[in-house]
């Protein structure tokens, strides 16, 4: 069942290289949280309980709902027109999402006594540079926020493949900050579009030596 | 500890509400009692776990007297900056309180003695440092602000991929605390494998608030756009969070198999760092950025004293010490220039001693004693810094070190000297008001202050440094 789940997961990376639309992007990113809540659940359900409200907490209502609202409201408010825009077209960015997973693949096959569990690392792997690619390529400013969920949903599995023993507070800690930077890159993307009336990365060239 | 923490947050909240000018004044001052009530308590309990996850040992120690005594003069000179720069109560209230956050996570942040709350406090700083340079909200702080807060989002992710991979490495020997001490106590048995991935993601994550190769720019920026009693802060204080988190992950690789591998990695980014600032101190002609560009070559410094060892380790932290109180005075020297000039252009600033005597003493000393000049206790540091090379056997990367930072002073004092004598061009000078001296007086004792604990170091001093390093293999 976690195979199946990890395997969508991976499956909506390749989708997201294909989609033209950010409602598209949105979708996914809420779609991705209910499958890490569907992991997760699995995962710890054995564990103990504040750690899987815990949990459920961070996918289900921040990672699935509240961030996908929000975006949809900066999208919303600032009239962004609805195509993504990449600086290279979308087949090559299937071929190359293709490619980080299958270089994924590899990279963990190397990887000696494993305990991380093969296919969690290659998932995760996969997240994590699949979310790069997708800030370096994209021009707008609110698909690097997107971006930067991606690359977040693939830390979200590493830590629940390494299982993390780390204490409540620190938990908290890390839950709190990322949802208060996402909140805040979302101002600030906002706060963007107000000022430059285009939310394009071009805009922002003017810091330079 | 607790009372600390919450009593800084409590007062943050009263900075956005109170708006009116005495109660901020009387905020203010509440605040810097508290921050040295703070390093006074840590400083006669050192080792005393408070809270469980604070523990003060001599780095952290070091660093909250720091930090507690730039503050006093930054928040002195922000009132300064409000008083000729009038902004909106609300944005006045929010620059404050940002202020108190940032101090109290940065204090949390040296003091913390586990790997995962340390990433918490330093997430903290970014989201308070971005409320300071958003400050002015026009159109390049915004840009600022979202680089640096895009960057410094990323780099935090690395470091916490870092702390994951450190947890694999840590589970396969049976441990499940990730305090410091209990990684120092096992780091022979950790995998290396894992260990080494630790250290690549931990160190290019904490790189952008270190300010060095790779994540440098981010810093740049933001001290660029942050009015300057905040841009002292990140310049200074901010910074030694980064080499804090990098430093208490290095001890732990010191015990270990990869020690001369890590080392080799730090030096290379300090190579790099130093070679970075050399190309652009020789073009930049903004002011912040030179003195922001200066700051990336002293960590360059630092980070040489470290991979080389020895009497490296010591001369690495007397450095670091001695740099963030010459850094601030310099960019509280800045905000004077700026009132006169009106602008942060070299081209535009220039005969400074005719407008502001004691403004231009300040910049002249400032400027021997961050170039390292003799007087300076920076000297001293980076003096111990080069031999800890040349005794390391590193003579090459000691003579490219010392040919880029020819460079540097050049094109540092070719600028400096250019801002304190020769016309500016197409300067009015009918309008110019005459800085009084009380507002230079703070930037003379923190130079002094240097001067002093370079040459003549406090048996204190001494012996906090000494302890500091004296889990690293001598």
């Amino acid at each position: 069942m976690i195979n199946i789940l990890l395997i969508t997961f991976t499956i909506t990376l390749i989708y997201i290289g294909m989609a033209n639309r950010l409602l598209t992007y949105i979708r996914l990113i809420a779609f991705q949280g209910f499958l890490l809540f569907g992991v997760a659940f699995i995962e710890l359900i054995e564990i103990n309980m504040i750690n899987l409200i815990f949990v459920l907490l961070e996918t289900i209502v921040i990672k699935a709902m509240a961030i996908p609202f929000f975006l949809k409201y900066i999208l919303d408010r600032n009239n962004i027109t609805r195509e993504a825009e990449p600086f290279v077209s979308n087949f090559v960015s299937v071929v190359i999402i293709t490619g980080i997973i299958l270089g994924s693949f590899f990279l963990s096959g190397l990887v000696q006594e494993n305990q991380v569990g093969n296919m969690y690392f290659t998932v995760a792997l996969s997240a994590l540079f699949t979310g790069l690619y997708i800030i370096i390529t994209r021009r707008k400013i609110i698909t690097h926020v997107m971006g930067y969920m991606v690359l977040e949903n693939g830390v979200f599995v590493l830590s629940l493949a390494v299982g993390s023993k780390m204490p409540m507070v620190v938990n908290t800690g890390i839950l709190l900050d990322i949802f208060v930077s996402v909140i805040l890159l979302g101002i600030f993307a906002d706060k963007i579009g107000d000022v430059f009336d285009e939310q394009d990365v071009g805009q922002l060239r003017n810091l330079k030596d | 500890m607790g009372i600390y923490l919450s009593g800084s947050l409590f007062i943050g909240l009263l900075f956005y509400f109170l708006r009116n000018p005495i109660s901020q004044i009387l905020l203010a001052g509440s605040f810097i009692l508290l921050q040295s009530t703070l390093a006074v308590y840590e400083y006669l309990h050192p080792g005393f776990t408070q809270l469980v996850y604070f523990t003060p040992d001599a780095l952290a120690i070091l660093f909250l007297v720091v930090i507690s005594i730039v503050c006093i003069p930054s928040f002195y000179h922000s009132f300064v900056y409000f008083s000729k720069h009038p902004y909106k109560p609300r944005e006045q209230g929010m620059y404050f309180a940002a202020m108190v956050v940032l101090t109290a996570s940065l204090s949390a942040a040296y003091l913390s003695n586990h790997i995962g709350l340390t990433w918490v406090f330093v997430e903290l700083t970014t989201l308070s440092a971005s409320a300071l340079i958003y400050h002015r909200r026009n159109k390049l702080t915004l840009e600022g602000t979202w680089k640096y807060i895009f960057i410094c989002s990323i780099s935090i992710t690395l470091v916490f991929i870092g702390v994951l991979f450190v947890t694999v490495a840590v589970q396969q020997q049976g441990i499940h605390d990730l305090f410091y001490k209990d990684l120092s106590l096992h780091a022979g048995s950790l995998n290396v494998f894992w260990l080494k991935l630790a250290f690549l993601f931990i160190f290019t994550g904490f790189t952008a608030k270190a300010g060095l190769v790779p994540m440098y720019t981010a810093g740049i920026d933001a001290k660029d756009n942050a009015p300057y009693p905040a841009a002292a802060l990140l310049a200074s204080v901010l910074m030694n969070v980064g080499f804090i988190g990098i430093f208490r992950f290095y001890e732990i690789t010191s015990h270990t198999a990869i020690f001369r591998w890590t080392n080799n990695i730090v030096l290379i980014s300090a190579l790099l760092s130093v070679f970075v600032a050399a190309v652009y101190m020789l073009r930049v002609k903004n002011i912040k950025r030179m003195m922001a560009y200066s700051g990336v070559e002293h960590m360059g410094i630092v980070m040489l004293g470290l991979a080389a060892g020895g009497i490296g380790y010591y001369a690495a932290i007397l450095h670091l010490v001695l740099h963030s109180f010459a850094k601030p005075a310099l960019f509280f020297q800045f905000g004077q220039i700026y009132r006169t000039y009106g602008s942060k252009s070299v081209y535009d600033v220039g005969n400074y001693f005719k407008y502001n005597m004691t403004g231009a003493l300040v910049l002249l000393i400032a400027f021997f004693v961050i170039t390292a000049m003799p007087p300076s206790g920076m000297f001293v540091s980076e003096f111990l810094v080069f031999r800890s090379l040349f005794e390391s056997g590193n003579l090459w990367v000691l003579i490219i070190v010392l040919i880029l930072l020819t460079t540097i002073i050049w094109a540092f004092g070719k600028n400096v000297f250019k801002m304190l004598f020769i016309k500016p061009i197409d300067f009015n000078d009918t309008k110019v008001e005459p800085v009084p001296f009380s507002e230079s007086i703070s930037q003379f004792l923190l130079l002094a202050l240097v001067v002093y604990l370079g040459l003549t170091p406090p048996d204190e001093l001494v012996i906090l440094i000494r302890e500091a390093i004296g889990t690293l293999p001598h």
